[in-house]
């Protein structure tokens, strides 16, 4: 049946009302949707949202208090032998060993998996490359970035179908999170799955499509181009000397939906649309200081934003 | 260090452990000051279990030197002690014994109550003229050990306990090592099969544990200078076993525990108990019935049971089949509640 279904829809990974409670607290429910042979698809949501219990549940390592997950026709609860060949996992926190050399690494996971480093040395080259250098060098002596690279070439030693990375970019610098994010869209173009968690909104842009999760539910699953297009309300930059201040003031303010910093601005909503200069008129009116604002589209962070308060409400 | 440490202890434990008290502290007062008192008071100084540390004449200056720590016990002769005893009077002799040590305070007793009933013996036979013999007279052979030196007895014992240490301590630790580092968490996803996962864990600490037995048996030897009665490829073989039990006990404990420092806590709490119960510092039989019982599931009693009998005594195979046979078995319990602990997948 499964399998028929695949091929109707092409779905690689598919979740079926998987809810998971720990005693009182209900940790993820009624999860649906499916990701496509190589997606590279989204979690984004803040903490606690229940993005790496979903993960969890996915690599085989947690099981679901209700529900079914597949990936290629496979339960994850049911086939979870065949399951763990197939998948690649690199978890939040860096899980290698620290005592062992960069090389020794990756040869203890090779072997792991019955498969040399040789055999698929051409999967991981790009990344590794990176790090050859400092083979001989004890992992835990790399830097964030560099551990980041050892840990995706030994989560990829292997050969899997589909790889899981639980928020890989948090607590690493501007440029590794660049790079990482290079590097998937490279191993996306090898057919691999990807499945990526992020508390960082603006990297939802990089993905295919995402699935914005907020206290255990899935809020939207789109593509971050629909996100944004789907964006309606009235959105202005508003700029002033004391920013602070500006920011009490439009909250205070009766045409204001929201108001939050952005950068050196103050992104504002409100509820009807207002000519630019005229806003900028009762803006100025009512917090007695300069201000200028401007009509802006909205990125994906406006929307996730948007999405969260109207949720919280 | 993992092999300097046991044999620092090894050898500090195998010379200072020894359960013979010599050196008792002794306050004497005597009253009487007589030839008879001072006879009696001889045949303590001459004894060396005892030191006479001082003489006074009142109970309180007795009292001050044992609250002092000076003196471990007081002997106290009463005034007119030889002219009673000629008259054929009993004259009570007062010995104080300070029982803060109860094993001291006891030998102590024992001790005294020898060289007075002697000298007891001595006087009648003295003044009777005849000679008086206690009814049996008691010979004792020290068989196995001849010497009575302790650290015959001691050594097999302090060696099982360190290999002990290393077999429980170090497998404590090592899968909540993973745990804690999270290196546990790379390793669940893959197809590793657990008994392989557990194996690997244990066999480096089971090598280590032999390796430190072999130290242990050359120092025994050659500073010890304890024949080995029995085989040693005996004692190797049950090692074996009896390690495969220990590790599964580490193991076990580290499955249940999510820090090192639970880890660490709870494997001395069953090292302190095994260790107290195990027969080294007192003897199992001298347990109340319901602490017998429980030194049924002791491990450590079982090995250092085997290791007396088999290098002090030469016991062959069928004299230790027992021990061996209930440690395979605990061997088997243990490590397959440890296996079947050690969850792969998370509830």
């Amino acid at each position: 049946m499964l399998n028929e279904n695949q091929l109707m829809n092409k779905a690689f990974v598919n979740i079926n009302k998987v809810s998971k409670s720990y005693g009182e607290v209900q940790a993820l429910n009624d999860i649906n949707f499916s990701v496509d042979e190589s997606e590279l698809f989204g979690l984004i949501g803040p903490d606690g949202a229940g993005k790496t219990t979903l993960i969890r549940i996915l690599i085989t390592m947690l099981l679901p208090s209700s529900g079914s997950a597949s990936i290629n026709g496979m339960d994850v609860v049911k086939d979870f032998k065949k399951l763990r060949h197939l998948i690649g996992y690199m978890p939040g926190t860096f899980s290698l060993y620290e005592d062992l050399t960069v090389a020794e690494n990756l040869n203890f996971f090779a072997t792991i998996f019955n498969t040399t480093v040789k055999n698929n040395y051409h999967l991981i080259k790009d990344i590794y490359q990176q790090i050859e250098p400092f083979k001989d060098r004890r992992a835990g002596n790399l830097s964030g970035g560099m551990k980041q690279k050892l840990a995706l070439s030994c989560a990829l030693i292997h050969k899997p179908e589909i790889l899981f990375l639980d928020e890989p970019t948090t607590g690493i610098d501007a440029v590794s999170r660049v790079e990482l994010w290079d590097m998937l869209k490279e191993l996306k173009k090898q057919n691999l799955t990807i499945i990526v968690s992020t508390p960082y909104m603006d990297e939802a842009q990089l993905c295919d499509r995402v699935a914005f999760m907020q206290k255990g539910e899935v809020m939207e699953i789109n593509t971050p181009q629909q996100i944004v297009e789907d964006f309606d309300t009235p959105l202005y930059a508003v700029k002033g000397n004391n920013f602070y201040n500006l920011l009490l003031d439009l909250r205070k303010m009766e045409l204001t939906k929201t108001a939050f910093p952005f950068g050196d601005s103050i992104h504002l909503t409100t509820f009807e649309k207002y000519d630019s200069a005229i806003l900028n008129d009762l803006i100025m009116k009512f917090t007695g200081q300069r201000t200028h604002t401007e009509r802006i589209n909205a990125n994906i962070e406006d929307c996730f934003m948007e999405k969260m308060l109207r949720n919280e409400a | 260090m993992l092999f300097v440490m046991p044999f620092v202890q090894l050898i500090l434990l195998g010379y200072a452990a020894d359960f013979e008290v010599k050196n008792l502290n002794l306050h004497v007062i005597d009253n009487d000051q007589s030839q008879y008192s001072r006879g009696l008071i001889s045949k303590f100084s001459a004894s060396p279990y005892f030191n006479i540390v001082n003489y006074s004449f009142r109970d309180q200056d007795g009292m001050k030197d044992m609250k002092k720590g000076n003196a471990d016990l007081i002997l106290e002769i009463p005034s007119k002690f030889e002219k009673k005893l000629v008259n054929r009077e009993a004259s009570p002799i007062h010995l104080s014994i300070d029982a803060v040590n109860g094993v001291k305070a006891g030998l102590a007793n024992a001790y005294s109550n020898m060289i007075i009933r002697d000298y007891n013996f001595e006087l009648l036979e003295k003044s009777t003229g005849k000679v008086f013999l206690p009814p049996i007279g008691i010979t004792t052979l020290d068989w196995f050990n001849p010497g009575m030196n302790y650290s015959t007895f001691m050594v097999p014992g302090i060696l099982v306990l360190l290999v002990t240490m290393v077999g429980m301590f170090l497998s404590a630790m090592i899968v909540v090592r993973e745990k804690e580092i999270g290196t546990i968490e790379q390793l669940n996803v893959t197809p590793i099969k657990k008994h392989q996962f557990i194996i690997g864990k244990l066999m480096p600490f089971l090598l280590i544990a032999l390796l430190e037995l072999t130290i242990g048996l050359i120092v025994a030897k050659l500073v010890f200078h304890i024949e080995f009665q029995g085989s040693i490829l005996l004692v190797y073989a049950f090692s074996l076993v009896y390690l495969t039990a220990v590790l599964g006990i580490g193991l076990l404990i580290s499955t249940i525990s999510e820090t090192q420092q639970q880890a660490m806590f709870i494997s001395w709490f069953f090292f302190v108990i095994f260790i107290l119960m195990s027969g080294l510092f007192t003897p199992i039989e001298s347990m109340p019935a319901w602490a017998q019982k429980i030194t049924w599931f002791n491990p450590i009693k079982y090995f250092i049971e085997f290791m007396r009998m088999v290098l002090l005594k030469g016991s062959p195979f069928k004299d230790v089949a027992h021990q061996f046979f209930i440690m395979a078995i605990y061997g088997l319990v243990i490590n397959t509640l440890a296996v079947w602990n050690y969850r792969k997948v998370s509830e």
